[in-house]
């Protein structure tokens, strides 16, 4: 019951999220020359998700590990939501930090109910209670109850087997969710749409959430901030994805980055944020003359026909009507893609290429025509974003600066301090 | 007398001795298992003590059954005791080798989200690995018992319970009129007994593996 307690405190403190310190953690295996994990410092914020990315072997999993003591750090501290936990009983501590795995690690003799409900029984929640978390977390997740509360994970496809995984990681409502490459193993769709979710359910719960990959855009798409890490889990960089995609700390980070900074770059923004300009409709209904004025009046050479539930149908051309002959039947083209108001720009790029008038009309929630999205208002928000991103990582830069030398400064200033600190966390 | 006309004679004594074999194997069996799968579940997790487990148990299977219940006569006396020792240890080689194999056959990355949501030590063994490693261990279980099966006909040596007795009593009287439908009426009352068990394995097993692991 007071890990309970404890726990609801924990979530208190940020929101719903808690901050996590980690203080000089290193990690040395006996035997390795150097290593693993060397004096790593950082701080998350409550309610922030950070994604530590890098190639494979440089210690992000270790450092993750090392978060809820899976692996045990040879020295530093790490603090989650201000209290020390480096010493705390680590079945305790693991009990309040959700973590999720690759291939979803359900325990394949118990049910989907009884996977989800483990953790919220073990911190001695009453039956009732934990029944009601395990219907809330399957909703919360988009499986219905009823249908899935009492497969096995075998039955279950990839993506709803990791889906599962995160509402068990999520069941004891911990402030903290690990994620070590959790969509690592399921197919390129699936694991779009889970990474929908999640950014979606964090709208909602507001967790801080560790997150683990390997994979670039992945940590683009997800991350409030990510960690660059390289070996050793060297931070190269730590910053917001905007900024590392546009102001690279180094050839390391940029090389990581790899090509096409600036297309990548489309993907954190929506359409949403650019202009949409209005364009001349008519509806299927109007009568061909007015379609005409219409037209003529607008100036342009084309006019986007609208069917009876006010969605994008096709376009006409003058060409189009002059053929027409009093019938729209098989006059236009088809509009054969949309994108809407929360598609990135990467998305809105891709539908203006492959259309051939270098235009894509945006919809609404249920598809309803709201503006038309085109080439140039494209590359010229895509200029803007740039511009703006260069500016503020210049200021940051300087500020950066300006805060090195105020704590060289300090440092001159009060050796015998910082020299009595670092004893006491050797101690 | 023919074969049929003994049982019909006999078939007191026998279903006696079946009953008394059936139950020493079963008990012993139950002694096995709860010994082989603590063992296994202790020494599975270090390459050498595994080793030296599975070692040690198949050396107690090389020595002769007839001997160990010899060696045991006076260490522990006549009757129950030698027969109950002599067939638990027999019993505890393949319990402990597919104890040991099926723990260690267990998912890593199973065990390392079970420690990952806070399971404790205890938990995590009983409620992931054990039920993960059940089927591998039941088929040991089973193999074990029809081991012991046999090697429980020896115990009569040593005037232990079974239908050893029966088969001891036609060797002794070799010549007589009754000693083959002896012999004949112990061994295949034991090969009935050993199929019945099987069958009832395969009840067991319907049971208690989870549905969700079951191929």
């Amino acid at each position: 019951m007071s890990e309970t307690v404890t726990t609801s405190e924990t979530a208190g403190t940020g929101g719903h999220g808690a901050t996590i310190e980690l203080e000089n953690l290193t990690k040395r295996y006996p035997g390795s020359s150097g290593p693993s994990v060397d004096n790593v410092s950082m701080e998350i914020r409550a309610g922030e998700t950070v994604v530590f990315v890098g190639p494979s072997g440089c210690g992000k999993s270790t450092t993750l590990k090392m978060i809820n003591r899976l692996i045990e750090p040879t020295g530093g501290r790490i603090r989650i939501g201000g209290e020390d936990v480096t010493d705390m009983d680590p079945v305790k501590l693991r009990r309040r930090i959700g973590y999720a795995i690759q291939s979803s690690g359900l325990f394949p003799h118990m049910t989907v109910a009884q996977n989800i409900a483990l953790v919220p029984r073990m911190t001695g929640w009453p039956a009732g209670r934990v029944k009601a978390r395990v219907e809330e977390m399957l909703d919360l997740v988009g499986l219905d109850p009823g249908e899935f509360h009492d497969r096995y994970p075998r039955q279950l496809s990839g993506g709803q087997q990791q889906r599962v995984g995160v509402a068990r990681a999520l069941a004891a409502d911990p402030p903290v969710l690990l994620m070590d490459e959790p969509f690592g193993a399921v197919d390129p769709i699936t694991r779009d749409h889970l990474q929908d979710e999640l950014i979606r359910l964090q709208h909602e719960l507001h967790r801080t959430i560790v997150f683990v990959t390997h994979d670039f855009d992945e940590a683009i798409k997800l991350g409030d901030r990510i960690a660059v890490l390289r070996e050793r889990s060297h931070i190269a960089q730590f910053d917001t994805p905007e900024a590392i995609l546009t102001n690279p700390a180094d050839d390391f980070v940029s090389g990581f980055v790899g090509a096409g900074a600036a297309l990548k770059r489309l993907n954190l923004t929506r359409v949403r944020n650019v202009e949409i300009t209005d364009y001349p409709t008519v509806a299927v209904d109007d009568p061909l003359q007015e379609i005409f004025n219409k037209l003529r009046s607008s100036g342009t050479n084309e006019i986007l026909l609208l069917d009876k539930l006010r969605r994008p149908y096709k376009w006409l051309r003058r060409g189009d009507l002059m053929r027409a002959r009093g019938s729209l039947a098989r006059a236009g083209t088809l509009v054969s893609d949309t994108v809407t108001r929360d598609a990135t720009l990467r998305d809105a790029l891709e539908a203006v290429l492959t259309d051939n008038a270098g235009r894509v009309a945006v919809t609404g929630r249920r598809g309803e025509y709201e503006g038309v999205v085109d080439m140039e208002t494209l590359m010229n928000s895509v200029r803007e974003l740039l511009e703006a991103d260069r500016l503020e990582a210049a200021e940051a830069r300087a500020e950066l600066e300006a805060a090195r030398t105020d704590r060289t400064h300090a440092e001159q200033e009060g050796d015998d301090r910082t020299g009595g600190k670092s004893g006491e966390v050797r101690a | 007398m023919s074969f049929w006309e003994y049982l019909g004679n006999r078939h007191q004594q026998l279903l006696t001795d079946a009953f008394q074999h059936a139950g020493a194997v079963f008990q012993c069996m139950i002694l096995a298992t709860v010994l082989g799968v603590a063992l296994g579940a202790v020494t599975y997790r270090s390459e050498w003590a595994g080793n030296l487990a599975t070692t040690a148990t198949s050396t107690i299977l090389t020595i002769p059954s007839l001997a160990m219940i010899g060696l045991l006569i006076p260490v522990v006396g006549l009757g129950v005791p030698p027969t109950v020792v002599a067939l638990t240890l027999y019993g505890l080689l393949p319990i402990v080798r597919n104890a040991i194999v099926g723990l260690r056959g267990v998912d890593p990355s199973l065990v390392d989200a079970a420690k990952g949501i806070g399971m404790s030590r205890v938990a995590r063994l009983a409620r992931v690995e054990l039920p993960l490693a059940w089927p591998p261990i039941l088929t040991g279980i089973r193999v074990s018992t029809q081991m012991l099966m046999g090697i429980a006909a020896i115990a009569a040596y040593a005037s232990g319970p079974g239908l050893g007795n029966e088969i001891f009593r036609g060797i002794a009287s070799l010549g007589s009129k009754n000693a083959l439908n002896q012999v004949l009426a112990g061994t295949l009352g034991i090969i009935v007994l050993a199929l019945l068990f099987d069958a009832a394995y395969v009840v067991v097993g319907r049971l208690t593996i989870p549905r969700g692991t079951r191929v």
